[in-house]
């Protein structure tokens, strides 16, 4: 018998509770549980917590869960920074849903991750140390109101067609924690589409508003995909263990030929001449991602990486009151209802 | 950060204890485990699942319950914990041949 339903048998970082998670018997010998791991990975089952899985798997893992997590909470930023001004009372009553949302999907995560032996606290303070990195999407500055529409079309719309496929991810809590996300991600991109939608259909001034956001946001979107998979570090591991269903470039493909066709219902045009319908391909034809760019973004020289990360330590030094109140208020409860079950 | 006694985890070591969150989506289907959270008791553990899990109406009813006090079944015992179910065939009807014309059975 083990405690807790699941608790890891292994703890994946650090080792101070390695005594505790012990197993109960001597475990089996390595090639036997490599064996196993094998077999379910080759028959499309499922890994579950508990189950022996190898270091490398784990800690790929709970980088890229962690990523994503931190990713959801950075990213209410950039939109928090409009629930203020937002132009009519539904549209902010529909921003402040969104950006919960986005708490709710750092959480669904964030518990996910600690099904693989993490502890949540210990993952916060490697992102406010910078020490596990976020999206770098959301380094970028929200300058007006529109840059909410193209968040939600074209950001959001990114994030759906890299997650789409990680809802059959090899290990079980990351897919049910994406099929949720994902769930609730399509009313952020209709929104955003609809924001655009109506910007684009106003006033020549609120026409230029829309293209603008799109003008920067596009090509950032197209990073949000990743490095080129022969330059991508983590592809092909993560493609062998099924935590990577598709390559990099077959879903910046796909997101290219579905944005186009919109992007022509909005009236918009995307920023790239070099677009263009490849009868051949059966795709369109686009122009080249500035790499450097991104590399420039992730290793910490964006326009907001600063204060993104800063706003999020003091967002958690500011909150740390209501946390030990809250804590206080549990232990008075318990302790009072402990003695009235004494008396 | 103290944790009240009986509501420790061997996961939360630092925050809150972890707790295991089961919603029932409409009447008359059971609870189902969604996912888990951390808070201090138990009171604001249903509020935070709540929030976290039922935001679109998927629920009707949510437990909480400590992970610390749920005992699992180990992978390592699979074959031998679950051995005993598996060579009785004739717990199943499709065990039994049904003679022609006999139907309702």
């Amino acid at each position: 018998m083990h405690r807790g339903v699941d608790a890891p048998r292994t703890p994946a970082v650090g080792g101070s509770a390695a005594a505790e998670q012990a197993p109960a018997k001597p475990p089996d010998t390595g090639a036997h549980l490599q064996q196993r791991f094998d077999a379910l990975i080759a028959d499309d089952e499922r890994i579950e917590p508990r189950d022996w899985m190898p270091t490398g798997y784990r800690k790929t893992l709970i980088r890229q869960i962690a990523q994503h997590a931190h990713s959801e909470i950075i990213g209410m930023q950039p939109e928090g920074n409009w629930i203020t001004r937002a132009p009519s009372l539904r549209r902010k009553a529909i921003l402040i849903a969104k950006v919960q949302d986005e708490a709710g999907h750092g959480l669904y995560l964030y518990s996910a991750a600690e099904t693989l032996g993490v502890d949540r606290e210990d993952l916060l303070d490697l992102l406010h140390e910078g020490k596990q990195k976020y999206s770098s999407i959301f380094n970028y500055p929200t300058l007006s109101w529109a840059d909410m529409g193209a968040i939600g079309w074209l950001v959001d719309g990114a994030a759906i067609m890299n997650q789409v496929p990680l809802c059959r991810c090899s290990y079980g809590p990351y897919g049910r924690a994406m099929v949720r996300v994902c769930k609730e991600e399509s009313f952020h991109q209709r929104q955003g589409f609809d924001i655009l939608h109506t910007l684009s259909h106003g006033t020549p001034a609120q026409q230029a508003m829309a293209q603008d956001a799109v003008d920067r946001f596009w090509w950032p979107s197209l990073m949000m995909f990743g490095p080129p998979d022969e330059r991508s570090a983590h592809t092909a591991q993560s493609t062998a263990w099924g935590i990577k269903r598709l390559g990099n470039d077959e879903l910046r493909q796909r997101f290219v030929d579905i944005c186009v066709p919109q992007a022509r219902a909005l009236d918009i045009t995307l920023p790239d001449p070099d677009l263009r319908w490849n009868e051949n391909r059966g795709h369109y034809d686009f122009g080249a991602v500035d790499w450097a760019e991104l590399t420039r973004v992730i290793k910490g020289d964006g326009p907001c990486n600063e204060q993104r990360i800063q706003r999020r330590r003091s967002a958690h030094e500011e909150g740390a009151w209501v946390r030990e109140a809250a804590d206080a208020y549990a232990r008075k409860h318990h302790n009072s209802s402990a003695a009235e079950a004494l008396a | 950060m103290t944790i009240p006694p009986g509501t420790t985890t061997a996961t939360a070591r630092r925050g809150w204890p972890l707790w295991e969150v089961f919603v029932r989506a409409r009447r008359g289907l059971s609870h189902q485990h969604l996912g888990s959270l951390h808070a201090p008791d138990a009171a604001m553990a249903l509020r935070n699942a709540r929030d976290v899990y039922t935001r679109r109406g998927e629920g009707v009813s949510i437990w909480v319950v400590p992970s610390a006090a749920i005992s699992a079944s180990s992978p390592d015992e699979k074959d031998s914990f679950f051995e005993p179910a598996m060579d009785k065939a004739y717990r199943h009807p499709s065990f039994y041949d049904v003679p022609d014309g006999v139907s309702h059975l």
